[in-house]
C-alpha cells in the first residue's frame, strides 16, 4: 500500500463520510490541507468571510438538510471565532464537525504563534471534542467524530489538526466501524414506560402535547402527527420545534412560552397531562417553575436521560430516540381502539375550552400608519413557496417570524433558540441555500443583527446565493429596547441604533441588490420583486420603532399571566 | 449531604479537565479526588467525594454519563463499601513529646517514615473518622506540615453475596 499524506488522509475520510460542503476560512496551519483541497473535485470549498460564519452556515446546512455540516479553519485566531458558532450548535443540539489547524504537536504548550488551546477552549460547548497527535489514529477519529455528532443527541465535535500531522504520511486505512466503550446511545424506549405513558394518556381529559426539536432531529414529524390524530390530543411546539407539526393543523396550538400564544400557555396551565417530547422545559418555555403545568401529570419523552428531571419533576420518563418511542406508542395504542375513541369523544370539552381561549386572545398586533413588522411577515408567508427555508437573527426579529411565518413542515426554520446569537440567521441561510441551491432561502433579521455578520454578502455574491435578507428595521436593538420600556421605566440605555449604514447602498457595494421599503403599501411589491431578483437581496423595511412583541410572559412570571396587546 | 462516586474513564490527555469542568460548570464542589490508572493501562479510575442535595447528584451523575470518555459510574450508597484515604503529617517531636508521639503511633498503628532532630513524618492509613482523631491528638504538639490523599473506595464483597 503506497504512503499519503496525513492532510490527504483527512480529505479522503471526508469523502468516505459523504462530505460534499466544506464551509471554512484558511491559514498558516492549514495551509497543507488547503493544498490538496484546491485539486479535489467532488467536495466543494465555500470561503466565508468570517470563521463565525463559516461555523453558522455548516450549521444551516446541518439544520436543513439533516445532514452532518463540516467548517474548517486555522489555528489561533481562526479557532477562537468558531467559538460562537460552536456554542450556538451546542445549544440546539446540531450535528457539526469543525476542524482547526493547530502548531506543531512539537510547539504546543509553547506560546507559539496563533496557538490557542481550542480543546480546552470548546471543552464545554462541544459534544466530544480531539486534537489528532499522530497521523495513524487521524481516520479513526474523523470517523469518530463524524458517529459523535450525529448520533444520540445530536451536538458539534471539534477536531484539532496540527501541522505536523497533516504532514506526516501513512498507509491509509479507514475504520469500518466505529466502536466507543463510553458512548452507546439508547433509542430503543423501555417497553414497561411506554405502557405505563400510554396508560395515562388513555385515563387523561385534558392532554396536551408539548414538542421541542427532538422531534425534529429525530425526523418525526410524521408519527407525531399520527399519535395526535389519532387521539386527538392538541399539540404546541417549541420555538426549536416549529415546523414538527403544521402549524395550520387543526390541532396545532402554535408556540408556547414567553412568546407563545395565549392558548397554548393556558393549555399548559390547565393541562392534565403533559406530553414533552424532545424538548427540554427551558426557562423560556417554563415560566415561573412551579407554576408551570401544575395539575399534571407530566411525560417526558428523550433521548438525553441529562434533559429528563433537571427543571421539571417527570413522573414517566422515557429515554429514547423520540421516532422509535413515538412508534411504539402509536402500535399500543391501535391495539386499544376502543379508548382511544373514548379519549378521542372525551376530549371535545378540552377543545371547546380552547377555542374560548383562541376566540378570546388571538395573535394579533394593531394596524398603523407605520409599516408593522409583523405585516411584513404576513406577506412574506403568503408570497412565498411552502418549502421556502426561513432563518432569523436574534430579538423582535425571531419572535415575529416564529409568530406571523407558518411553519408546515420540519427542516424550514432556522433559528438560535438556545443561545440567542445574533448574527446567526444570515450565514445559516447561506448554508441552507447551500444544499438546497433551488428552494428559496430568507433571512428575517434585525438591523442590529444583520450588522454582526453583514461581510458575508461577500460570500453569497461570490457563489450566487441568492438568500433574501428581510431587515426589520426598527433603528433599535428592539428587544432589549422592549425590555428597557417594560421593566426599566423606558430607560433606553444604549439601545438606539441612530445610526446604520444605508443597506441599498451597502448591498450594492458588495455586488448585491439593496430595496427600500417605507410604505404599508409597498412591502407586497417589494418582496416580490426581491424574490423575483436571481441573486442575494437585502430589503430594508423600515418599521414602527416603537412596536413591541406580544404576547408576552415576563421572565419568571408564570405563563398563565401574559401581557396581552 | 456526602457522596461517593466511581468513575471509569479512558486514560488519555484532558479527561480530568472534562469530568472536574463538569462539576465546576454546575457549581458543585469536588471535596476529594483520586486518580490512578486502572490495572487495564488504557483505564483510570477516578473515586469523587462532593456534597450536594439528591437531584444535583443525579444530574451529575447523568452528566458524567453523558461523557464520551466515561465508561461507567458508581454511585457509592449506605455502608457497602471500604472507604480508605492516608496522610502524611510531619509533627513537632521536642524532648518532652516524643515519646507521646510513638505512644499515638502505636495506638493508631501510624508509621514513622522519617525522623529528624525536630520533628517526625508520620504515614496513617484509615477512614475519615480514624485519620481525624489522630490528627487531633497531634494537633497540640504542633503540626509543622500536613498531607492527605483522596478517598478510594473499593465495593464490599458481601453485598453481591446477599443479593
Ligand atoms: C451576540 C449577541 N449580543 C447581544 C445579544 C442581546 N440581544 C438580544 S436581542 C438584541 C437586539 C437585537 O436587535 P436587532 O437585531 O435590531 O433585532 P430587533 O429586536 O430590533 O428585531 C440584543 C442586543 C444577543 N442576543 N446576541
Ligand atoms: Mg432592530
Amino acid at each position: 500500500m503506497t504512503k499519503i499524506k496525513g492532510a490527504e488522509a483527512f480529505i479522503e475520510t471526508l469523502r468516505r463520510e459523504g462530505v460534499r460542503h466544506i464551509f471554512g476560512y484558511p491559514g498558516g496551519a492549514v495551509l497543507d490541507i488547503f493544498d490538496v483541497i484546491m485539486d479535489v473535485k467532488d467536495i466543494k470549498f465555500i470561503l466565508s468571510r468570517h470563521e463565525q460564519g463559516a461555523v453558522h452556515a455548516a450549521d444551516g446546512y446541518a439544520r436543513s438538510s439533516g445532514r452532518v455540516g463540516v467548517c474548517l479553519v486555522t489555528s489561533g485566531p481562526g479557532a477562537t471565532n468558531t467559538v460562537t458558532g460552536i456554542a450556538t450548535a451546542y445549544m440546539d443540539s446540531i450535528p457539526i464537525v469543525v476542524f482547526t489547524g493547530q502548531v506543531p504537536t512539537h510547539l504546543i504548550g509553547n506560546d507559539a504563534f496563533q496557538e490557542a488551546d481550542v480543546v480546552g477552549i470548546t471543552r464545554p460547548c462541544t459534544k466530544h471534542n480531539y486534537l489528532v497527535k499522530d497521523v495513524t489514529d487521524l481516520p479513526r477519529i474523523v470517523k469518530e467524530a463524524f458517529y459523535i455528532a450525529r448520533t444520540g443527541r445530536p451536538g458539534p465535535v471539534l477536531v484539532d489538526l496540527p501541522k505536523d500531522v497533516m504532514n506526516a504520511t501513512i498507509k491509509f486505512q479507514y475504520p469500518e466501524d466505529v466502536s466507543l466503550q463510553g458512548y452507546k446511545p439508547v433509542y430503543k424506549g423501555h417497553a414497561g414506560q411506554i405502557k405505563k405513558l400510554v396508560d395515562l394518556v388513555l385515563k387523561s381529559k385534558q392532554p396536551v402535547i408539548y414538542a421541542g426539536g427532538g422531534v425534529i432531529h429525530s425526523n418525526a414529524s410524521e408519527e407525531l402527527r399520527k399519535f395526535a390524530h389519532l387521539t386527538r390530543i392538541p399539540v404546541t411546539t417549541t420555538l426549536m420545534g416549529l415546523g414538527a407539526f403544521p402549524s395550520d393543523d387543526p390541532l396545532s396550538l402554535g408556540m408556547l412560552g414567553m412568546h407563545g400564544t395565549y392558548r397554548a400557555n393556558m393549555a399548559v396551565t390547565y393541562t392534565d397531562c403533559l406530553i414533552a417530547i424532545g424538548a427540554r422545559f427551558d426557562d423560556r418555555v417554563t415560566g415561573k417553575i412551579d407554576e408551570f403545568a401544575p395539575k399534571a401529570k407530566i411525560v417526558h419523552v428523550d433521548i438525553d436521560p441529562t434533559s429528563i428531571s433537571k427543571n421539571v419533576k417527570v413522573d414517566i420518563p422515557v429515554v429514547g430516540d423520540c421516532k422509535l418511542v413515538l412508534k411504539d406508542i402509536i402500535k399500543a395504542l391501535e391495539r386499544r381502539q376502543e379508548e382511544v375513541k373514548e379519549l378521542a369523544k372525551r376530549l371535545d370539552t378540552w377543545h371547546g375550552r380552547i377555542e374560548e381561549w383562541e376566540s378570546k386572545y388571538p395573535l394579533r398586533y394593531n394596524k398603523g400608519s407605520k409599516i408593522k413588522p409583523e405585516y411584513v411577515v404576513e406577506v412574506l408567508d403568503k408570497l412565498t413557496p411552502e418549502d421556502t427555508i426561513v432563518s432569523t437573527e436574534v430579538g423582535q426579529n425571531q419572535m415575529w417570524a416564529a409568530q406571523f411565518y407558518k411553519f408546515r413542515m420540519p427542516r424550514l426554520f432556522l433559528t438560535s433558540g438556545g443561545l440567542g446569537t445574533m448574527g446567526y440567521g444570515f450565514p445559516a441561510a447561506i448554508g441552507a441555500q447551500v444544499a438546497f441551491p433551488r428552494r428559496t432561502v430568507v433571512d428575517i433579521a434585525g438591523d442590529g443583527s444583520i450588522q454582526m455578520n453583514i461581510q458575508e454578502l461577500a460570500t453569497a455574491v461570490q457563489y450566487g446565493l441568492p438568500v433574501k435578507v428581510i431587515i426589520l428595521n426598527n433603528s433599535y436593538l428592539g428587544m432589549v429596547r422592549q425590555w428597557q420600556g417594560l421593566f426599566y421605566k423606558k430607560r433606553y440605555s444604549h439601545t438606539s441604533l441612530a445610526v446604520s449604514p444605508d443597506f441599498v447602498k451597502l448591498a450594492d457595494a458588495y455586488g448585491a441588490r439593496g430595496i427600500l421599503v417605507e410604505e404599508s403599501s409597498d412591502v407586497e411589491d417589494a418582496i416580490k420583486e426581491a424574490l423575483k431578483i436571481k441573486g442575494p437581496v437585502l430589503v430594508d423595511f423600515h418599521v414602527d420603532p416603537e412596536e413591541d412583541v406580544y404576547p408576552m410572559v415576563p421572565a419568571g412570571a408564570p405563563v398563565s399571566k401574559m401581557l396581552l396587546v | 449531604m456526602r457522596h461517593v462516586i466511581s468513575v471509569l474513564v479512558d486514560n488519555e490527555a484532558g479527561v480530568l479537565s472534562r469530568v472536574a469542568g463538569l462539576f465546576s460548570g454546575r457549581g458543585f464542589n469536588i471535596e476529594s479526588l483520586s486518580v490512578a490508572p486502572t490495572l487495564n493501562p488504557e483505564k483510570s479510575k477516578m473515586v469523587i467525594t462532593t456534597r450536594g442535595n439528591n437531584e444535583l447528584i443525579e444530574q451529575i451523575i447523568k452528566q458524567l454519563n453523558k461523557l464520551i470518555n466515561v465508561i461507567k459510574v458508581v454511585h457509592y450508597k449506605g455502608k457497602e463499601f471500604v472507604e480508605r484515604e492516608m496522610i502524611l503529617v510531619k509533627v513537632n517531636a521536642r524532648e518532652d513529646s516524643r515519646a507521646e508521639i510513638l505512644r499515638i503511633v502505636d495506638i493508631f498503628r501510624a508509621k514513622v517514615v522519617d525522623v529528624s532532630p525536630k520533628s517526625y513524618t508520620l504515614e496513617l492509613t484509615g477512614d475519615r473518622d480514624k485519620l481525624e482523631g489522630f490528627i487531633d491528638l497531634l494537633a497540640p504538639m504542633g503540626i509543622v506540615d500536613f498531607v492527605r490523599t483522596g478517598a478510594v473506595v473499593i465495593e464490599r464483597e458481601q453485598k453481591k453475596r446477599r443479593l
